[in-house]
């Protein structure tokens, strides 16, 4: 019983940090473009500005429901809901933080550690592809159809070359659980420095798979008006953009955990502290580096153009997965040689 | 008994009314989706059988993957009542009766098997990623590397019809 | 013919391997992005803060008073006649026995309109005037959701008779004169 109210807490706040940084990635969002453009961004509701998202989720609400007449509803309907629901489901297998130890239980910062946990990432992101298709299809118009096949062929290839690229820090930890990943980054042994071709095309890979620009072109405006939620208004338009920065949350999330060494940081054995402290530490740490990869995720959208749509294909099946084979062929080289297979 | 199989009733329930709905759904897209549905409920039982990485494959491979390429195509030939090619009704008869010998032999099998096993759930770790790991690369190498090959030799093949033919 | 010395001519030339990396160009990139977060803000936050206007900006219309508070406008219709727009219109009125503290001549303007919405401030109207009595300041023309409200009649025109709601137009008029 204590178990599934411990892990209940859990599953409320890390689901409701998600929404609050989600929010507040939408006005972190508008204000580093603001920045990064000489200019103020939201000022007006609250200090700073810092009740801008309550203002937008209002207008979201307030905003007139429309479904088109010749839109497949039930489907119409499920579009954003399958991707507000895959994008907050990746959180659980996520570690947040090291264990607390309360009245001598060892409690883990992590909702769970299933030891196929990267997989079940990609199973959650390969789903998040139906909620756009699904959307886009169901809206019955040209442009959300051309969103939607684009956003699915775009998925679909570069979900091959991060697999692939997590293939070779698989070979590397020679674990599938986040966790255990996560653990054996333990002071400043943190993957990207022995993965650093893997973190690139991970990092490439994260932006295309979260329709980031310069990967964006499911909603590519210029071409498609809005793309795949070109219909879609009030709310639910509000549920896919609202999702697009849980998953960029997440991903950075992820980021962080597999290459950037979670809650690790270095000289954590001579600081001396208890080890509740330590854990709480580390977790402000692993949100600090989170944050940052929100803020590069922001910080090359308001910097590189768009993709052309060969040019994507082109880099997504020309480079990066040839790129991950030969990383995939160095790392196992590698881990042979340090197993002294060679000799 | 009952409170054991409940999980299972439930996922049985939902895939064969998952895999019907893929053949009665009158739109095609709706057919792909139930059977997207379907293929969750099987990797639920998976999940149940403890074979999780089967189940997580399952999830990325068929429903993450192939169904998407599925719906990918769909969406493309746009089916509608209008454009399904008219069919003859010797072709209706012919696939009445090919329908109906496989019906008949798949009923006539079930009705033959003695008495079917309950499902093992393997306590030790069976379906985990480290036993099939090693049970692949150990005692099924071959088997293994084989269908790689064909899987290989298959996508060669693809990529040849694929390719634009140049006057020789 | 060379317009600046800033164009580039278009070469298709075959980049070489280090450009095809990519990557320099985007750090490149994302240096220069980096570097405005910490240049000035261009922008103005405009209710609170007011960008310095010339002295002679012909921002929005004032009906002036001479010293004893009298309107000086005697409805000619010489502006009306002299704007390009046709944003003003006028009814002329006699000044009644009694009413010689409000206008200073025996001829005055009952109504007198400037749409807004049509005005292009030029200015023609002040320069047409014989009288002195329509000026443009440096005040802006604030923004409203009907166009109804864009008609600005005497009320919002003519201004005030107590010192401190007098309306100055004395940067205007210095600029404008030659000594």
């Amino acid at each position: 019983m204590e178990f599934i109210i411990v892990k209940f807490v859990l599953v409320v706040v890390v689901f409701l940090v998600s929404l609050g940084i989600a929010a507040y990635s939408t006005y972190a969002e508008r204000k580093i473009a603001a920045f990064l453009q000489d200019r103020v961004g939201p000022d007006r509701a609250g200090p700073f500005g810092i009740l801008q998202p309550l203002a937008d989720g209002v207008k979201m609400f307030m905003k007139e429901e429309i479904i088109p007449t010749h839109a497949d509803k039930g489907l119409f309907i499920l579009g954003p809901s399958i991707m507000m629901m895959t994008a907050c489901m990746t959180g659980v297998v996520i570690p947040w933080g090291n264990t607390l130890i309360i009245n001598g239980t060892e409690y883990p910062v992590q909702i769970t550690d299933i030891n196929i946990g990267i997989l079940y990432i990609f199973g959650v992101v390969s789903i998040g592809v139906y909620g756009i298709m699904i959307g886009g299809w169901a809206s019955n118009n040209k442009y959300s159809l051309m969103g939607a096949i684009r956003a699915s062929s775009q998925m679909i290839s570069y979900e091959l070359a991060m697999g692939m690229s997590i293939i070779a820090l698989v070979m590397m930890t020679g674990t599938l659980s986040i966790g255990e990943i996560v653990k054996q980054q333990e002071g400043m042994h943190w993957n990207v420095f022995v993965q650093p071709l893997g973190f690139i095309l991970f990092i490439v890979c994260a932006f295309a798979e979260c329709n980031r620009t310069p990967f964006d072109l499911p909603e590519c405006e210029t071409e498609l008006v809005g793309g795949y939620h070109t219909e879609y208004s009030s709310m639910k338009l509000g549920f896919y953009l609202f999702a697009e920065y849980i998953n960029m949350f997440i991903s950075s999330a992820i980021i962080a955990s597999l290459y950037f060494g979670g809650y690790n940081f270095p000289f954590i054995a001579q600081l001396g502290l208890p080890h509740n402290i330590l854990t709480l530490l580390g977790t402000l740490i692993f949100f600090g580096k989170v944050f940052f990869f929100i803020f590069f995720f922001m910080w090359v959208r308001w910097t590189l153009p768009r993709f052309r749509y060969d040019q994507l294909m082109h880099v997504g099946w020309r480079v990066m997965i040839p790129l991950a084979l030969f990383n995939i062929l160095l790392t196992a080289v590698i881990v042979l040689w340090q197993n002294g297979q060679f000799n | 008994m009952l409170n054991q199989n409940l999980p299972f009733m439930i996922l049985a329930t939902l895939s064969v009314f998952s895999a019907l709905m893929v053949v009665l759904s009158r739109k095609p897209v709706h057919s792909v989706l139930y059977l997207i549905f379907c293929f969750f409920t099987i990797g639920g039982h998976y999940l149940l059988l403890n074979a999780q990485f089967l189940f997580a494959v399952h999830i990325i491979v068929y429903a993450g993957a192939i169904m998407v390429l599925f719906l990918f195509t769909l969406m493309f030939i746009n089916l509608n009542k209008e454009l399904e090619p008219h069919k003859t009704n010797l072709v209706k008869a012919a696939a009445t009766i090919v329908a109906g010998t496989l019906l008949l032999v798949m009923v006539s099998t079930v009705t033959d098997t003695g008495n079917i096993l309950p499902a093992q759930v393997s306590q030790n770790e069976v379906g985990t990623v480290a036993v099939l790991g090693k049970k692949l690369y150990g005692d099924y190498v071959l088997p293994f590397e084989l269908t790689s090959i064909l899987l290989l030799a298959a996508m060669v093949g693809a990529v040849m019809i694929g390719k634009k033919k140049t006057e020789s | 013919m060379q317009l600046t010395n800033r164009s580039e001519v278009v070469v298709n030339k075959v980049m070489t391997f280090k450009e095809r990396l990519y990557f320099p160009a985007i750090i490149s990139g994302l240096v220069i992005t980096v570097k405005h977060l910490f240049k000035k803000r261009a922008t103005v936050k405009y209710p609170e803060e007011i960008r310095p206007v010339a002295p002679i900006y012909r921002g929005l219309h004032v009906l002036k008073r001479d010293e004893q508070g009298r309107e000086n406008c005697t409805a000619c219709g010489l502006c009306a006649v002299a704007c390009p727009a046709e944003a003003i219109t006028m009814t002329a009125a006699e000044r009644k026995k009694g009413e010689e503290h409000l206008y200073r001549e025996e001829k005055y303007a009952a109504v007198y309109e400037i749409n807004m919405l049509r005005c292009i401030f030029c200015g023609l109207c002040e320069e047409a005037c014989p009288k002195e009595a329509i000026f443009l300041t440096d005040r802006m023309l604030p923004s409203d959701m009907n166009r109804a409200n864009f008609i600005f009649g005497k009320d919002k025109l003519v201004e005030g008779v107590s010192n401190d709601s007098r309306i100055d137009i004395s940067k205007r008029t210095n600029a404008h004169r030659k000594d």
